[in-house]
């Protein structure tokens, strides 16, 4: 069976434009089904850029999206997410004029397996108490677990999270650690932009290095202290 | 005995143009609402909204004199009654043809271009409708059943008018509480406010402009049947309420739905007012009003400042 090889997401040769500004060039990354892999890089690389492509908000692109074997390249957003893939930006993306009960049932659910109400509540218990709270008054944190959260009823596969702890309390950070640990257990599959390489190293599989819009190399964790030397470099820390 | 007044004004004079002012305000409510809800989420200003109104009069009318006016086919003549429901679902069906056809060729562009195609496209409509039927004003009889009326001491109320007010109220609010309260109400609250995210998330905001476009307009045809009996029905019956109503709209807010239901009301009550105590101004208050709203909060009575 071919079909069990072949990667989860398969992104190739991948061209994105800002307006004129071309902000991807060429960039290509590919996730195993059940792995959390991190794009790792300096700000303004296209981290952000790539996870906003695979999701269908870039208008201008170039190059090849597979999601399960099909082409999602040039689809629209609503198409993307449809196929399976549950998208959390960096700024979160919590609507201020729903409340957390209806931020949370928005998304429509696209295939079975999605989580119910109640174990996102285990995941996340601070959730449960501010249901009926508008979401512009929910804190940082608050507002991170609502936006992994609600992408968790959907049952997608596929979680691309921007930056999920940046700005957040430590207490908070390990929060979401579990959370990631937890999904990664139930078979979930992750692609993380992450800044705080320290929490990156201890949820990943796998890291690409990103820069200037180009996946310029590729680790295993496992790998991680042999190559500490070669990616702090390219972090420039 | 002397009549009873009320600061120098006879009452009845005082309550009749009260009532006049309430009528005016259940349509004025009806239609910025509709305004409200295309500009909150579509970012059109709907300036069709007048010609969509009139058409809805219109086709009331027609349905109404369908055996006179086609004699040969045998058609059934369709009553007020029928038409307070066929007409919304006529015009809805317009309205979703309209913005697929031509208003969504304009939301990435200047926001110019989205009022010169409106106006455009009413001034074709409205010239068309004009040229078939000629500028006088067609009548289109109260219904039976709404003939009456009823003294109630301080005022005279007639039927109908009472009717035109309980419908626009319990429609005003209907909507309002469906955009606010209910799951597809919430879609087009996200997909106002952050549309991308709202598209990302896997929710299809193209097809929700065009139904939300649709409804604004249904709402539209359906203030114009309700107006049928009570304004003639004309090609340019939608011109003048329909500058009250972007009025109406810029002072509760653009783009908020609860701002336009109770401006529409207060605005209609106010300018009964201004007829009362000094009539000359009656025209224009509205306008006043506006300038002195935008001046104290540009974002409108019941506006989010950006």
């Amino acid at each position: 069976m071919t079909e069990s090889a072949a990667p989860l997401l398969k992104v190739g040769d991948l061209h994105a434009w800002y307006g004129e500004s071309h902000v991807l060039h060429g960039l290509s990354i590919e996730v195993q089904r059940g792995e959390v892999v991190t794009l790792l890089g300096r700000n303004g690389a296209g981290k952000t850029t790539t996870l906003r492509a695979i999701i269908g908000l870039m208008r201008k692109l170039r190059g090849s999206i597979r999601f399960e074997g099909a082409e999602i390249a040039g689809l629209a957003p609503e198409k993307v997410a449809r196929r399976g893939i549950g998208y959390c930006p960096e700024e979160r993306g919590i609507f201020a004029s729903l409340t957390v009960s209806e931020n949370l049932g928005l998304p429509p659910a696209t295939r079975a397996g999605g989580l119910e109400e109640n174990e996102i509540f285990a995941l996340f218990p601070n959730l449960r108490e501010r249901l009926g709270s508008q979401g512009n008054r929910l804190s940082g944190g608050e507002q991170q677990m609502l936006a992994i959260g609600r992408i968790l009823r959907t049952g997608a596969p596929l979680l691309l999270l921007d930056e999920p702890t940046e700005g957040l309390a430590p207490v908070i950070v390990a929060q979401i650690r579990r959370v990631l640990e937890a999904l990664k257990a139930k078979g979930k599959t992750l692609l993380l932009v992450e800044q705080n390489f320290q929490f990156a190293s201890r949820v990943a599989d796998r890291h690409y290095v990103v820069e200037n819009g180009r996946t310029v190399d590729m680790f295993d964790n496992r790998d991680l202290a042999s190559n500490r030397a070669r990616l702090e470099r390219y972090l420039g820390i | 005995m002397e009549p009873f007044t009320l600061f120098g004004v006879p009452a009845k004079a005082l309550f009749g143009q009260l009532l006049i002012g309430l009528i005016n305000g259940s349509f004025y409510a009806l239609m910025s609402l509709g305004v409200a809800i295309i500009f909150g989420l579509l970012r059109v200003a709907n300036f069709l909204h007048g010609a969509q109104y009139m058409l809805g009069a219109f086709f009331a009318w027609l349905l109404l004199n369908l055996p006179s006016l086609a004699p040969g086919l045998g058609l059934p003549a369709f009553s007020y009654w029928e038409a307070l429901l066929l007409v919304p679902i006529i015009l809805f069906g317009v309205g979703a043809v309209t913005e697929w056809a031509f208003i969504r060729r304009v939301y990435d562009i200047d926001h110019a271009y989205g009022l010169l195609l409106t106006i455009g496209l009413a001034m074709l409509i409205e010239g068309a409708v004009q040229l078939r039927y000629g500028a006088a004003g067609l009548t289109y009889a109260i219904p039976e059943r709404l003939s009456g009326g009823s003294d109630l001491g301080f005022v005279y109320l007639p039927d109908y008018r009472a009717w035109v007010i309980v419908v626009s109220l319990v429609v005003c609010f209907g909507t309002w509480y469906a955009i606010e309260r209910t799951r597809l109400g919430g879609y087009l609250r996200a997909a106002a406010e952050n549309p991308d995210m709202a598209r990302a998330l896997g929710i299809h905001v193209p097809r929700l402009l065009t139904l939300t476009y649709a409804m604004g307009v249904a709402l539209a045809g359906l203030a114009g049947v309700m107006a049928a009996p009570v304004y003639s029905v004309s090609a340019q019956m939608g011109q003048g309420i329909l500058v009250t109503v972007f009025a109406v709209v810029v002072i509760g807010g653009m783009g908020s739905v609860f701002g336009a239901i109770v401006s529409g009301f207060l605005l209609g009550l106010i300018e009964g007012l201004t007829k009362v105590f000094y009539p000359p101004a009656s025209s224009v208050v509205t306008f006043v009003l506006m300038a002195l709203v935008l001046s104290a909060r540009p974002a409108g009575l019941f506006g989010k400042t950006a």
